[in-house]
């Protein structure tokens, strides 16, 4: 048996290719170096953290290190595991060892404001192995739950955790399951339903999540199921995630096989099984209500509530509902108590919240903050800064129902309540951050378009409600806006809001009344100056060269996806105006900054 | 010739509608398996299914129709799906689209002439820190430019339908 190993893993998009030649190479090394039988080689496929990196840990020895390449791989193995000196180069410290995931990953710029319990064992475990899990105090909670409790002692610790759930609405989980719990049932069929219908706009989180750690899903799934009376369960996912399906699809298998999930589960009367449904490509299914509709095999459009799905769900039974992250929590408030996950975060948010950090920042990925943590520390300290030294404009979080967050409120704390009172929401987790050269009403019209699209039609405010607003949006930004126009936005926005029957249409106008809010005089800019001053709206800009710039280089008209270039070589080159679609692609191209964007 | 072709489409669709069990609720399900086999949800298909089933075809077809995953007109034997949600287009996936739309000489919504590629818009598929990102049928490609989508392109036409890394 090997004393030592060696942990190597990938950033997730980082070449497969070169990680195996690491490990070939790492192997090859120990082999010459007499190490095979006491330094073993792990994989741990891809971690969420670092972009475009390899990252290496020695265990049991806890050290880290980033940049892995060849040389690295000398040293360490020339250095420290002949000559016992530790190698100092890219390593990371480790400092807050309470937390897992800084046991194996230690303290670095990028992990120390972080908390990870939703992703404990993401990039830690293998997910495709049931013992890694289990290694990881797997089913545990489970095991702990079917021995000492009884269901309503489950909800009662949930209760304590303060847990709200993470697909949008914040609504307590605790609440969510005594009602479930309570509901009485024609057949006693009940149902758990986990929505991993992720459809937010910028949002990763939970595909992330079921590939670094499905069995903790399944775990959780059975957990809710115990406490609510269900011995069924489903999962709704995205078909667009297939990695995500044959990993929770391959975890199912092996729960059944282990006796986790199916009949008399370790060896009690529980029994608990989870089938897997593929949504196909309809946003407006992720609302639980459509969510149903689509399992039950309909056309995915909301209902009204109540009933709630609690009291009258899947095929009119009580079921109960949540979604990918909350259902994560769920193992380590069981195993740790409601007591100990309620002493992280603030007084009405507890708990931690992973978020999907993307945009103009330099490190993107998915991050997991203690509740509380505010968007400044978000952005400065664990995204590193606005990328290629740009200036800040504003971060969008909630999706297509939240809104963009300016500079001022950069202060404000992640939690529930901040983020509605700062004008957005928590929504599922997207994070966008945007630099100065987003324009604001186009970023509006991004989302309303988006709302409007995936519509389900069924009623009128909502489906023909946003038409309006997007047709005004359209023309503002083709510079043919009128003064009134931002006062008709908002007056419909806010119908829109109120008569709305569903979630989608009743956030569909926030974005733009949040962009109208901090952004006023954007949109004023285009409608009364005609002008884009972020150079995004294509009707308000064109693409010009300057005459005692250009060499004739023909650079740009061999980019021009159009051929709308035209010129001799070594001579003046001109952009014909009624054919360029203004794609930018000269403007990024021509090394002699001749061509302007005006 | 005609009919005994229309028989075997009936008794396979027959097959597929039983290995889900003969019930209302599993219909979408039906629908994908079916999808993803002929490529497209043709009439025939749909009343098949919905004799099946023993449920009125309008209801199939409301069914087939909601979903943007279902299709009920043919489609290429590669549809590419560009994300066009907010990340990917602030990363630039226009050029992308240009870039496709050149290549493939077809626009967004269009199936090219010899029937192998369909060009489309999808929304965000959780590679947002990848992006701007793509799906081939259920390939996945991420932190695309244009050389890189002409190369993958080329490599689909040429009949080779793997992952490019
Ligand atoms: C239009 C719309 C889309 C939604 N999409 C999702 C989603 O993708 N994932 C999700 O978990 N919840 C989504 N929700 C929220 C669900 O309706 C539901 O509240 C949630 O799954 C409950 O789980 P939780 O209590 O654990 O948050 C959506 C709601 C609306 C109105
Ligand atoms: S608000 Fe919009 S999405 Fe919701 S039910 Fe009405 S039309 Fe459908
Ligand atoms: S790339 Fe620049 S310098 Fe070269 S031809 Fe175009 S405009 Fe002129
Ligand atoms: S902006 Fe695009 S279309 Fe217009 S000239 Fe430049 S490369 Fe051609
Ligand atoms: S925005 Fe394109 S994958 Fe998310």
């Amino acid at each position: 048996m090997e004393e030592k190993y060696i942990l190597l893993s990938k950033n997730f998009g980082y070449q497969q290719s070169k990680l195996n030649e690491i490990v070939e190479y790492t192997k090859k090394k120990l082999a010459e170096k007499n190490l095979t039988g006491k330094v073993a080689v792990k994989l741990r496929l891809d971690n969420y953290y670092i972009n475009e990196q390899i990252l290496l840990s020695i265990l049991p020895d806890k050290l880290h290190y980033t940049k892995v390449d060849f040389k690295l791989i000398d040293e360490i193995i020339d250095d420290y595991l002949i000559n016992g000196k530790i190698v100092e180069r890219n390593r990371f410290q480790c400092d807050e060892l309470l937390n897992r995931f800084f046991e194996n990953f230690g303290d670095y710029n990028y992990f120390n404001k972080q908390l990870r319990l939703t992703l404990r064992n993401c990039g830690i475990i293998d997910p495709e192995s049931i013992d890694d899990y289990i290694l990881a105090d797997g089913f545990k909670a489970l095991a702990k739950m079917l021995t000492k409790m009884k269901p309503l002692d489950v909800i009662e610790e949930m209760r304590k955790s303060g847990l709200r759930g993470r697909g949008g609405g914040g609504y307590p989980t605790y609440i969510k399951w005594t009602n479930g719990h309570r509901a009485k049932s024609e057949t006693g069929q009940k149902y758990i339903i986990c929505n991993a219908d992720e459809g937010d706009p910028g949002a990763f989180m939970d595909r992330s999540t079921i590939e670094g750690d499905p069995f903790s899903i399944i775990e959780g799934m059975a957990i809710a199921g115990y406490a609510v009376g269900a011995d069924k369960g489903y999962v709704y996912i995205r078909a667009e995630y297939p990695l995500a399906i044959k990993r929770l699809e391959n975890a199912i298998k092996l729960a059944k096989e282990n006796n986790f999930l199916g009949k008399n589960i370790l060896g009690t009367n529980f029994n608990f099984e989870i089938d897997l449904r593929l949504g196909a490509g309809a946003f407006v299914c992720g609302e639980e209500t459509a969510l149903i509709a689509s399992i039950e095999g309909r056309r995915g459009t909301p209902r009204p509530r109540p009933p709630y799905p609690s009291i009258k769900g899947l095929f009119g039974c009580p079921t109960v509902i949540n979604n990918v992250e909350t259902l994560a929590n769920v193992p380590v408030i069981i195993l740790d108590g409601g007591d100990f996950f309620a002493r992280i975060g603030t007084e009405q948010s507890k708990g931690t919240k992973v978020f999907a950090l993307a945009g103009k920042v330099n490190n993107t990925g998915l991050i997991e903050i203690p509740m509380g943590t505010t968007i400044r520390e978000i952005i400065y300290n664990i995204g590193g800064g606005i990328a290629n030294n740009r200036k800040f404009k504003a971060v969008q979080t909630g999706g297509p129902s939240g809104g963009c967050i300016p500079e001022d409120f950069l202060d404000t704390p992640i939690d529930y309540d901040s983020l509605i009172h700062a004008g957005s929401m928590m929504g599922s987790g997207g994070m966008i951050v945007m630099d100065d050269n987003t324009c604001m009403v186009d970023v509006s019209k991004f989302f309303l378009d988006f709302t409007q699209n995936e519509s389900c039609g069924k009623c009128t405010p909502c489906r023909e409600g946003t038409k309006r607003m997007l047709e005004i949006l359209q023309r503002i930004t083709e510079g043919k806006g009128e003064l009134d126009d931002i006062e008709k936005l908002e007056r419909l926005g806010e119908t829109i809001k109120l008569s709305s029957l569903c979630g989608l249409g009743q956030s569909a106008p926030n974005p733009i009344l949040t962009a109208l809010r901090y952004f006023r005089e954007e949109f004023e800019e285009h409608i009364k100056d005609k002008k884009c001053r972020a150079h995004i709206c294509k009707k308000l800009i064109e693409y010009f060269i300057l005459e005692d710039k250009c060499i004739g280089c023909g650079a740009c008209k061999r980019k021009c996806p159009v051929n709308c270039i035209s010129g001799e070589p070594k001579k003046l080159h001109t952009i014909d105006q009624s054919k360029c679609i203004k794609c930018g692609a000269c403007f990024e191209t021509c090394k002699f900054n001749a061509i302007i964007q005006r | 010739m005609f009919r005994y072709q229309e028989e075997i489409l009936a008794n396979e669709i027959k097959s597929i509608v039983e290995k889900y069990g003969n019930k209302r609720e599993n219909l979408l399900r039906i629908l994908q398996e079916l999808n993803d086999k002929y490529n497209y949800l043709s009439e025939q298909v749909l009343q098949n299914v919905a004799s099946c089933l023993k449920i009125s075809p309008s209801e199939v077809y409301g069914v087939a129709t909601f979903y943007s995953f279902l299709n009920t007109k043919p489609k290429g034997k590669y549809v590419i799906r560009v994300c066009k949600t907010i990340v990917c287009d602030l990363n630039g996936k226009d050029k992308i689209i240009n870039t496709i739309e050149n290549e493939l000489g077809i626009k967004v919504g269009e199936t090219t002439k010899d029937g192998l590629f369909t060009l489309e818009y999808t929304n965000c598929m959780g590679m947002c820190n990848q992006g701007p990102a793509m799906l081939i049928n259920n390939d996945i490609y991420y932190n695309l430019d244009p050389e890189k989508v002409v190369e993958i392109i080329e490599k689909y036409a040429r009949g080779g339908d793997s992952n490019v890394d």
